[in-house]
C-alpha cells in the first residue's frame, strides 16, 4: 500500500527536520499539527510568526499533516511512538475521543494555571465553551475554529422565479415552496443542496428544534448515552427530504462540502451549510445572494432554539517537558487576544469565540459593511443553549457520523423509507456507543 | 533433468537467503503476528485503556450485516475488475500483436495509464463521470439513461470498477503482449496451413500457450482488486451510497485509520488475509492444473 508507506515516509523525514531543527537553535519549539488549508493555511502560519517575533523563548512550528482525521490519526501514532506534536487541532467529531485520553492530553485551564497564564473560561461563548468542558466543569481544549450551520439563498435565481427577496425562507415549508417555484420556473438547476448531512439534519436540526439528539444531554453527561433521532419529528424531517429529492427540489451533494461549490458556481438556489463557506462563497459567487438562520419546523415547541458548533480546538499532548508547556500556554495566551480573535472571525468566517470578539467586531461596523456575517454569531445566542442544544459528546462519532449518512443515502436512494433509516442509525450508532464505553473510563 | 548446486558450508546458503528472509519476517511476519494480536484487544486510539477480548471483535464483525454486505461488495467488485481487466487487455494485446505501423506508438499508450497513481485515475473518471461537470455523464444523459453515482449504488459500482480496470489493464497488456511474442510463429503458421482461421488458432493454439501468464494474471489482479485498490475507492467514492462500494480493504482502512477502532480494523484485516491465503491456495491447487506450462 503505497498510501501508507508514503505516509511512513513522510514521518520519518518530519521527525528527521524536527530533530535537526530543534538541535540548531537555542529556543524551545512548539509543534502545533492542524488542518489547516488555502487562505486559513496562511493564517495559521501568520499566528505562528507573530507569536515568534513577539518573545525570543519559545518558537511555534505549524505543521499541516492533512485532513482532520488524518492529522489526529498521526498524532496518535506519533503519539503511541513517543513523539506527538504539543499542540494538535482536532475537529468537534473527535473531542470524545481526545477526552477519553487520560494520559494522553493535559487539560487546557491546567496547563494556563501551570504556566501562570490568565485563563478565563467564562470569556469564550458558553455554548462553544461548553463543548470542550467536562461535566466537572474543566475546560480540556482551546477552542479555535468553530462554525455553525447557516442557510444560504441565490438572491437572483428567486427574482427570476419571482419570489420575494427581502425576506428568506424562515421554515422547512416555506423553503419548499420557494423549491417547487424555482424548480418549476426553471430559474436554476436545482433548488436545495446541503452540506455535511448529518451535522445539520441530525445534530443541528435537534438542538434548533429543543429535542434530544442522545440522552445524557447528548452524551455529555455521561458515557451510557443512547441516540434517540427516531422520533416522529426525526422521522418526518427525513421523509420530507426524501420526498423533495425524489421531486426533484433537493440535490444531495455527498457526505462532506461538495454542496458549497454547487451553490457559488449557481448551480443550486439554496444550501445549508458551514458558517465557514462565507468566504469561499464570497469570492466565487457571481450573484447576490442572502445568509439566513437555518429553516424550521413551525409547529415545534420552542423552536427555533439555537445551533450548535462545528469546527476544530486545539488539544495540548502530555509527555513533554515541562517548560515546553510554558510556551503552550503563553501561545494559547497569545491566540486568546480579543483583537485576534475578532479578526480571525472576520477574515474567515468562523465564529468570534469570545463575547468580546464579537463586540469589536460590531462597533467596527464590520457586519453593516459585510450583510450576513453575523447570521451564525445571532443563531448561536438565539437563546440560552438547553440541555439538548448546548453541543454533543459522543465516542467513535466519526465512525457513527458515516452510519448516519449512510442510511441516509440509502433511504435517498430509495432502498428503505425514513423510518427504517433512522431506526437503523440508532441501532448502529448505539452499537458503537457501547463499544466506545468498554474502552474510555471517565 | 534437475540441476543442483552443492554448497561445501552449511552456513552459506541460510546467509545467501538471510536479506530475504529478514525482509519478509520485518516487513510481513512481525505485521501480520501484529494485527493478528490487535485483533483480540479492544483498545481506545492512544493504546491507554487496552482490554483482552478474545474472539471479541469477530464475533461483533460476524454479527455484523454491514459488514456481511461488504463481502458481497468485495466479491462482486474483483470479479468485474479482474474479468473485465483480463479480456479488455487480451484483446488489446492480440491486436497489438499484428504487425502494424506503428505498433511502437499503440503500445506506448496503452501502457501509459500505468503510470497514473490510483488516486489521480480515481479523480480522473470521478471529474468524467460527475453528473453535472462529466462528458461522460452528459453522454449517457443524452442516451436517456439516468445516471447518478452519488446515490445509486450501481452507478457508483461501475464508476469505481472502471478506473480500477483503466489503471490496471496496462499492465495485464504487458504480460499478455510478451506471452503472445513468446509463442513460435512456426506454430502459428503450422496451423494456418493446415487451414485454421484467426479464431481457431487463437482457441486451439495461443490461448493454450497464453495460460501460464493469464493464470499469473489472475492472482495478480484478484489480489489487486482486493488489496491495491483502496486509494480508487477513496478518492471516487469513500465508499459510498450507503456502502455500495465499500469493499473489504477499504473498510478496513476506514475503521482503522480514520475511526481509529483498532481492534475491528485488526479483525478485518485478518479475515481478510486468510480470504486472500485462501484464493491463492484455491487457484494454486485447481485453477493451474488446468496450465500448461
Amino acid at each position: 500500500m503505497s498510501h501508507r508507506s508514503n505516509r511512513f515516509v513522510r514521518a520519518v523525514l518530519a521527525a528527521a527536520i524536527v530533530g535537526a531543527a530543534t538541535s540548531a537553535s537555542a529556543q524551545t519549539e512548539i509543534q502545533w499539527w492542524h488542518s489547516m488549508t488555502g487562505a486559513l493555511n496562511d493564517r495559521v502560519n501568520e499566528f505562528a510568526k507573530g507569536f515568534n517575533e513577539s518573545q525570543k523563548d519559545y518558537k511555534v512550528v505549524p505543521v499541516y499533516k492533512g485532513a482532520y482525521p488524518e492529522s489526529m490519526a498521526a498524532a496518535i501514532a506519533a503519539f503511541r511512538a513517543g513523539n506527538a506534536p504539543h499542540i494538535l487541532q482536532v475537529f468537534e467529531v473527535g473531542t470524545a475521543t481526545m477526552m477519553g485520553a487520560k494520559g494522553a492530553i493535559l487539560p487546557v485551564q491546567q496547563v494556563m494555571v501551570e504556566a501562570g497564564e490568565k485563563f478565563d473560561q467564562k470569556a469564550y461563548i458558553p455554548s462553544v465553551a461548553g463543548y470542550y468542558t467536562t461535566s466537572k466543569g474543566q475546560m480540556l481544549s482551546f477552542p479555535f475554529n468553530s462554525s455553525t450551520p447557516v442557510f444560504y439563498y441565490n438572491k437572483d435565481v428567486f427574482e427570476k422565479a419571482g419570489i420575494d427577496t427581502s425576506r428568506a425562507p424562515a421554515t422547512w415549508p416555506e423553503v419548499m415552496a420557494a423549491a417547487a417555484r424555482i424548480k418549476t420556473s426553471g430559474a436554476s438547476q436545482c433548488a436545495y443542496t446541503t452540506g455535511w448531512p448529518s451535522w445539520v439534519h441530525v445534530e443541528n436540526f435537534s438542538a434548533w428544534h429543543n429535542v434530544p439528539i442522545a440522552t445524557k444531554e447528548n452524551g455529555m453527561a455521561g458515557l451510557d448515552t443512547v441516540f434517540q433521532i427516531n422520533t416522529p419529528l426525526h422521522v418526518k424531517h427525513w421523509s420530507n427530504l426524501a420526498e423533495w429529492s425524489k421531486k426533484g427540489y433537493f440535490s444531495y451533494a455527498g457526505r462532506r462540502n461538495e454542496a458549497e461549490a454547487k451553490f457559488y458556481s449557481g448551480e443550486c438556489a439554496m444550501l445549508t451549510s458551514s458558517s465557514a463557506a462565507q468566504a469561499n462563497i464570497n469570492r466565487n459567487a457571481k450573484f447576490k445572494y442572502g445568509v439566513a438562520f437555518m429553516p424550521y419546523y413551525a409547529d415545534v415547541a420552542g423552536a427555533p432554539q439555537n445551533s450548535i458548533i462545528g469546527g476544530a480546538s486545539l488539544w495540548t499532548m502530555a509527555g513533554k517537558p515541562k517548560n515546553d508547556y510554558k510556551g503552550v500556554a503563553r501561545f494559547f495566551t497569545y491566540l486568546a487576544n480579543p483583537a485576534r480573535q475578532a479578526e480571525w472571525h472576520q477574515r474567515t468566517g468562523y465564529l468570534p469565540i469570545t463575547p468580546a470578539a464579537y463586540e469589536i467586531t460590531k462597533s467596527a461596523g464590520f457586519y453593516d459593511k459585510n450583510p450576513g456575517t453575523d447570521v451564525s454569531v445571532r443563531q448561536m445566542l438565539n437563546k440560552p443553549p438547553t440541555a439538548n442544544s448546548k453541543g454533543l459528546r459522543f465516542g467513535s462519532f466519526v465512525q457513527i457520523r458515516d452510519m448516519f449518512e449512510e442510511e441516509f443515502e440509502n433511504m435517498l436512494a430509495g432502498k428503505q423509507d425514513a423510518k427504517k433509516a433512522l431506526d437503523n442509525s440508532v441501532a448502529r450508532g448505539n452499537e458503537m456507543l457501547r463499544r466506545f464505553q468498554r474502552t474510555a473510563r471517565e | 533433468m534437475e540441476k543442483r548446486v552443492i554448497f561445501r558450508s552449511w552456513w552459506l546458503p541460510y546467509l545467501l537467503v538471510a536479506p530475504q528472509l529478514a525482509i519478509t519476517i520485518v516487513f510481513f511476519f512481525l505485521p501480520a503476528g501484529q494485527a493478528v494480536w490487535q485483533s483480540l484487544l479492544n483498545q481506545d486510539p492512544f493504546g491507554i485503556n487496552v482490554e483482552f477480548v478474545g474472539l471479541d471483535n469477530f464475533a461483533m464483525l460476524m454479527r455484523d450485516e454491514h459488514y456481511l454486505a461488504s463481502f458481497r461488495v468485495t466479491a462482486v467488485f474483483s470479479v468485474l475488475v479482474a474479468s473485465f481487466g483480463l479480456v479488455i487487455s487480451l484483446i488489446l494485446a492480440v491486436f497489438a500483436d499484428r504487425a502494424l505501423r506503428g505498433a511502437g506508438v499503440y503500445k506506448m499508450l496503452l501502457i501509459w495509464p500505468y503510470a497514473v497513481a490510483h488516486a489521480v485515475a480515481a479523480v480522473l473518471w470521478l471529474f468524467l463521470f460527475n453528473p453535472t461537470l462529466g462528458i461522460v455523464a452528459h453522454w449517457i444523459k443524452g442516451l436517456g439513461i439516468a445516471w447518478d453515482p452519488l446515490l445509486d449504488g450501481t452507478d457508483a459500482m461501475i464508476l469505481v470498477v472502471v478506473a480500477a480496470v483503466w489503471n490496471q489493464i496496462s499492465y495485464n497488456f504487458l504480460f499478455f503482449l510478451a506471452g503472445l511474442q513468446s509463442i513460435p510463429k512456426s506454430l502459428i503458421e503450422a496451423a494456418a496451413i493446415d487451414g485454421a482461421g484467426p479464431g481457431r488458432r487463437f482457441v486451439t493454439i495461443v490461448f493454450p500457450l497464453l495460460s501460464p501468464t493469464t493464470f499469473f494474471l489472475l492472482v495478480v489482479n484478484i489480489v489487486y482488486a482486493f488489496f491495491n485498490t483502496f486509494a480508487i475507492i477513496d478518492a471516487a467514492t469513500g465508499g459510498g451510497p450507503g456502502q455500495a462500494t465499500e469493499i473489504l480493504v477499504y473498510k478496513v482502512y476506514k475503521d482503522g485509520f480514520k475511526a481509529l477502532d483498532l481492534g475491528s480494523s485488526a479483525a478485518q484485516s485478518v479475515i481478510l488475509m486468510a480470504i486472500v491465503i485462501a484464493l491463492t491456495v484455491v487457484q494454486f491447487r485447481y485453477v493451474e492444473r488446468k496450465v500448461q506450462y
